[in-house]
């Protein structure tokens, strides 16, 4: 891990003494608060639904035992007892008292955190691969990378004050965990043909309103050049970047507005108008200085099968499903790369108590090497455990009720915290999360289901990533102020793309003389590559929108209407439509894109003409259907998990292995046929999730 | 529309609301606005309380009047009266019996 130098620690120590001025100045009225906010948020203090927030920044989400240790107590100290942690690899506190700011950046201080430029149009935290450096995929270890980008960003003079925030990625691995194809610049490393390393560099991804993915500006950039390249983007950018207009203000939209084309020359011609030998020899001896700190930890030499962990698998069926379901392989023989789930099921997407934050820097100091990583998916993991460790290590999470093994399946939920928290959502997200979590609470059902990212936000501005993967979006419906259900939600599928038509409509139940929402989020299929090969039509957004509501017209999503029940309310026969119950004033949110997207582009795509030549060409290409199946920064080359698990939910239960049926049941389970299919083999009568979400 | 007060204050954070004695925790105990002149009123002794940096942020909520007490038409304000509705142990809701 990092460890700040006298420079840092005098840095950090000095902002914490100059905020506790500001504070107190705004105390005592001598900044009014107008002066203070801006002051604040670059701080990382927030004034939210219900109180300040402090977002506390873990650079690339690389965290500490004793750092975690330190977070439970400031949890303990000045909050409620717990934290949230972020999908950018970032912990909030949700309840801290102004005067007692001060002391918490102390707190941090002391251990070398900081809650800078968590907030404000500036370069925000970095974010990188929670499995950096010990990936096995790995072709080499970016959080050097992100700590020299980390240092050059922080409190730069002429990035303080850019048109709009500014997000930064990095990931070492072909598989990519870190989405920098949606982040303003996303660095993804390769070797080149010597064998050496550097970035792909893609610049205006993003999510939000405007949902893009990044275009590449670089196909290799020698990792060196990396800090003259980025300030060339970013004086690019601070320049042309739009200030008239908030929400047209990040990069994506400058990229998109010029082309990519004019944006890289204008990179470009910037790049070459400086001199950069100076910096380029200065950054390459900053990075052999800070890559000694993450020089590997002392590894055992172990063997690759440790017969007691082997015999544990075969005794402990609990144990065997936590490591299928929760390990990842790690670089260096004999070990393992544990995760650790924050999403209990019916629980709170990453929030972690305080007790559970010291139970993990306790099991980080014995089985980890002392190292926590946050991962943006919410969730927690240790990075070097040995894999004879794993069962003990299994015993301490059960004890502190860490050890849901859920890990990318459909209760793993990355959920904003919507409403509940947030002075900017629309809706609440986290009972949306909470009622499916619950819905699918067998873990034998969620396993076979299958491998299924369900992301949710409570407002367009995504910070739950729904665009992502499949995705619930909550929006107002009529200014929310009927007597009936007023949260309104929309899916939208694995596509970079907007749902195809809205979930709810209100509707008058003439029978019982009310209004309620209902209506339906068919499979809001995309056609097959739409996804990011459009561009040159126009946005990815409406080139999607545009396909999937031709495809709505045409009637193709509406065949199959299933029905899905939550556990709160009685099942119906299919086909018959299901009211909120009598006196419970609730939301109900349909998502049957769940299930389609579980089948990835196989359902969304239509079955003849120029749709059919682009679906054999699909699929006889092993990247581009591995890109078209999942999110499509959760690209793994070559990777066929998604068809795997579609071929063991398409064979009988107990049928063995997926690799003998893998093909007849792909082509049984092709065609919109395939989702009704897929939950009547699970026992699941009606595939359309509704999911009662309480009212206040 | 009858219409109250709500901020935050400015030390600890929380949703306050404008009563006759001052800045409160209770929605119950707001003043209410029955028309534009006593909302004015209002809006000019929360924008004072401003000034004297007691409260950050003073807006009008909609509300309306179900037995004596006082429910926001909105359910984010309505959802500000109480706290989190994720977590009944946290917000105001925490402190007032369980209120609803």
């Amino acid at each position: 891990m990092y460890r700040y130098d006298e420079f840092d620690a005098r840095f950090v120590a000095d902002r914490a003494a100059q905020f506790r001025d500001q504070v107190q100045r705004r105390l005592d009225g001598t900044l009014s608060e107008e002066e203070f906010r801006p002051l604040r948020l670059m701080n990382g203090l927030y004034l939210q639904l219900h109180a300040y927030m402090l977002r506390v920044a873990i650079p690339y989400g690389v965290l500490g035992s004793r750092q975690l240790r330190q977070l439970a107590m400031i949890a303990d100290r000045w909050d409620r007892g717990y934290g949230h942690f972020t999908t950018r690899q970032n912990i909030q506190f949700n309840w801290p008292k102004l005067g007692d700011v001060p002391d918490i950046l102390d707190a941090l201080a002391a251990v070398e955190m900081h809650a800078i430029q968590t907030s404000g149009n500036c370069i925000r935290n970095v974010t990188t691969d929670q499995f950096a450096g010990v990936a096995a995929d790995e072709i080499a270890d970016p959080r050097p990378y992100c700590e020299l980008l980390r240092q050059w960003s922080s409190l730069h003079p002429e990035f303080s004050f850019l048109p709009r925030k500014f997000k930064i990625a990095v990931t070492g691995a072909p598989f990519d965990r870190a989405a920098v194809k949606v982040h303003d610049i996303g660095l993804r490393m390769h070797r080149d043909a010597a064998g050496e390393p550097g970035f792909e560099v893609i610049v205006g991804g993003g999510l939000g309103r405007t949902p893009m993915v990044g275009k590449t500006v670089r196909d290799f950039l020698p990792v060196a050049e990396l800090v003259p390249y980025v300030t060339a983007i970013m004086r690019v950018y601070n320049r042309f970047g739009r200030r008239d207009n908030k929400y047209k203000a990040r990069i994506k939209i400058l990229v998109h507005e010029i082309g990519v084309d004019a944006f890289s020359e204008l990179v470009e011609a910037e790049y070459r108008a400086g001199d950069h030998a100076a910096g380029i020899e200065l950054a390459a001896g900053e990075v052999e200085r800070i890559a000694a700190y993450f020089a590997p930890p002392a590894y055992e030499e172990l063997p690759e099968q440790d017969p007691g962990h082997r015999a544990r698998l075969f005794e402990n069926r609990d144990f065997a499903r936590w490591v299928r379901q929760s390990t990842a392989p790690h670089k260096v023989r004999g070990y393992s790369i544990a995760n650790i789930s924050l999403k209990p099921i019916g629980g709170i997407p990453g929030d972690a108590s305080s007790a559970q934050m010291r139970a993990v820097a306790d099991l980080a100091d014995r089985y980890s090497f002392g190292e926590v990583r946050v991962a943006h998916e919410q969730n927690l993991v240790l990075p070097n455990v040995a894999t004879r460790d794993l069962f003990t290590l299994w015993e301490g999470l059960v004890q502190a009720d860490l050890a849901t093994p859920n890990l990318g399946l459909v209760s793993d939920i990355i959920s904003c915290p919507g409403m509940d928290y947030c002075s900017l959502a629309t809706a609440r997200s986290i009972p949306v999360a909470q009622a499916i979590s619950r819905r699918f609470a067998d873990l034998a059902l969620q396993a076979d289901v299958g491998d299924l990212r369900l992301n949710i936000s409570g407002c367009i501005n995504a910070c739950g990533h729904h665009h992502g993967a499949s995705g619930i979006l909550g929006l107002e419906k009529r200014g929310g102020i009927l007597p009936d259900p007023r949260s309104a939600a929309r899916a939208t599928n694995a596509a970079l793309g907007p749902a195809a038509r809205p979930g709810l409509r209100r509707r008058r139940d003439r029978r019982r003389g009310r209004v309620r929402w209902s209506g339906s989020i068919s499979p809001t299929g995309r056609a097959p590559g739409s996804s990011f090969s459009t561009s040159s039509g126009g946005s990815v957004s409406s080139t999607s929108r545009r396909q999937s509501m031709s495809l709505l017209k045409q009637g193709e999503w509406t065949t199959d209407h299933w029905r899905f029940v939550a556990d709160d309310e009685p099942c119906r026969r299919p086909g018959r439509r299901s009211s909120p119950r009598r006196g419970c004033r609730a939301t109900t949110v349909t998502i049957s894109s769940i299930a389609a997207a579980r089948l990835g582009a196989r359902c969304a795509e239509p079955a003849a003409g120029r749709a059919d030549q682009r679906r054999r060409a699909h699929l006889s290409d092993p990247e581009h259907r591995a890109r078209s199946l999942r999110a499509p920064f959760l690209h793994r080359p070559g990777d066929d998990r998604a068809t795997a698990c579609r071929g063991r939910l398409g064979s009988r239960p107990g049928a063995g292995g997926a690799s003998s049926t893998n093909k007849k049941c792909i082509k049984r389970d092709s065609g919109l046929g395939a989702v009704p299919r897929l939950f009547r083999r699970v026992g699941i009568e009606h595939c359309k999730v509704a999911v009662h979400i309480p009212a206040q | 529309m009858p219409k109250i007060i709500t901020a935050n204050h400015l030390v600890v954070g929380d949703v306050v609301f404008l009563a006759e004695d001052g800045w409160t925790p209770v929605v119950d105990r707001a003043v209410v606005a029955d028309d534009d002149a006593a909302l004015q009123h209002l809006l000019d002794r929360a924008n004072q309380a401003e000034a004297a940096n007691i409260v950050v942020g003073p807006y009008a909520v909609e509300i309306r009047r179900e037995g004596g007490r006082i429910v926001p038409l909105h359910y984010r304000e309505a959802m500000r009266t109480r706290g989190p509705t994720v977590r009944p142990d946290l917000g105001h809701q925490a402190g007032l019996g369980g209120r609803p």
